[in-house]
């Protein structure tokens, strides 16, 4: 079964999504992603979506429910490279993704989520 | 006699002598001063030539048939550039139809004593001149509506220009009433220029609207969500006391959207936003 890589970059993991998410897909990654969390003591995760041409509701919340579980084992969760098409789409779904920090691409994010490190009020 | 022969022979006649009775209609009825008469009286000579072909070829009562579609075209054309001297359709349509009256003397003339076939003809070459009047006015319509798109499509991209003053910061200044399609589609354009510009910021600047109502609020706070998705913080500036009023009235909860009252403020807090986020430089977010 695919299963979608997750990096380790120092303190932070990263998750690039490069194939269109299905929904057990999604699930697998939020399985892998918390014992990733917890095996390596993450202080983040970046998940870039900058591939990612098409959500649905359930991706949607899928990536939401990975950032407040993240939050839960003490790594912050960035989204980077949402897409207009993707943003809307999401919106008019009502998923505004509140509890998730979001960055316009991968070198933003790192730099948010170092930033947040290095204040010491990131979770 | 078959129907439409004193018609045909009425066109059989000199192609001038119709044209001076034709011009003399029109002038008389005073409707047109202008176009210059050269003009007019060229385009008339043309169509008459064009109808007398397809009245000699065609079947009068079948305007859609091959034979007619030189006149049809002939008097398209003429519409068009009537329409684009800003005629009225009633007055490019009068130019068609003005060729009745010498059109019905000619046939009292043509079948003087035979009232029955007489009543025929002038009802086949007033159904000719009607339609083809109709066309006319259909033609003039059809130009008035292209060129009234084509103003409301250049109108829509004038208004909704989005600036970039600064590396990073982005202002889509609001000019005129909003409506929901258009709120869309500048929901649209900023997305991608904020994708394409990388900007961290996106500055909406309303001070130019002066009403608002609860769809369009609702899509301006969705426009806000789609950017902060992804990654890029909005700032709503320019909001005039009466705009703030409302979206409190609305139920606008203002922490969902950062607001400022003028462009500069809400510039400044944008410039503070870029430093913040360059790494390197210590500051949350």
């Amino acid at each position: 079964m695919d299963r979608i890589p997750i990096l380790r970059q120092g303190p932070f993991l990263l998750v690039p999504i490069q194939v269109d998410m299905h929904d057990r897909l999604a699930l697998q990654l939020r399985d892998d992603l918390c014992t990733h969390i917890v095996d390596t003591g993450a202080r983040g995760v970046l998940i870039d979506i900058s591939a990612l041409e098409v959500v649905d509701s359930f991706i949607g919340r899928t990536i939401a429910n990975i950032a407040s579980t993240a939050r839960m084992l003490g790594a912050e969760t960035v989204v980077a490279g949402m897409r207009p098409a993707v943003a809307i789409t999401l919106v008019e779904l009502g998923l505004s993704l509140d509890g998730v920090r979001t960055a316009l691409d991968v070198d933003r994010g790192l730099a948010l989520l170092h930033a947040r490190l290095k204040n010491g009020d990131g979770a | 006699m078959p129907q439409g022969d004193a018609l045909r022979s009425v066109f059989a006649r000199p192609g001038r002598e119709i044209l001076e009775a034709w011009i003399a209609q029109q002038t008389s009825s005073g409707r047109r001063p202008d176009p210059p008469d050269d003009a007019l009286r060229s385009q008339a000579a043309e169509l008459i030539e064009l109808l007398k072909a397809a009245l000699a070829q065609g079947d009068p009562e079948d305007l859609e048939g091959e034979e007619w579609t030189a006149v049809r075209d002939c008097i398209a054309s003429i519409a068009r550039a009537r329409a684009a001297q800003g005629l009225t359709p009633s007055q490019a349509a009068a130019f068609v139809v003005s060729l009745k009256q010498f059109l019905f003397s000619s046939l009292r003339d043509e079948l003087t004593g035979r009232s029955e076939s007489l009543a025929d003809e002038l009802w086949l070459a007033s159904c000719v001149l009607d339609r083809l009047g109709l066309h006319a006015v259909e033609v003039v319509q059809h130009c008035r509506e292209e060129a009234a798109a084509r103003r409301h499509e250049e109108l829509m991209q004038l208004s909704s220009p989005v600036l970039k003053p600064w590396e990073g910061i982005l202002v889509l200044p609001i000019i005129g009433p909003l409506d929901d399609g258009r709120m869309r589609r500048m929901t649209e354009t900023l997305l991608h220029e904020i994708a394409a510009a990388r900007a961290e910021v996106a500055i909406i600047d309303i001070h130019s609207v002066t009403t608002i109502d609860a769809v369009i609020a609702q899509l301006l706070l969705k426009t806000v969500a789609a950017a902060r998705l992804m990654g890029a913080e909005c700032i709503v500036s320019g909001i005039r006391p009466q705009i703030a009023q409302t979206l409190a009235q609305l139920g606008v909860d203002p922490r969902e959207v950062t607001t400022k009252a003028t462009l500069a403020a809400a510039f400044a807090l944008a410039l503070q936003r870029i430093r913040a986020t360059l790494p390197g430089t210590a500051g949350g977010s």
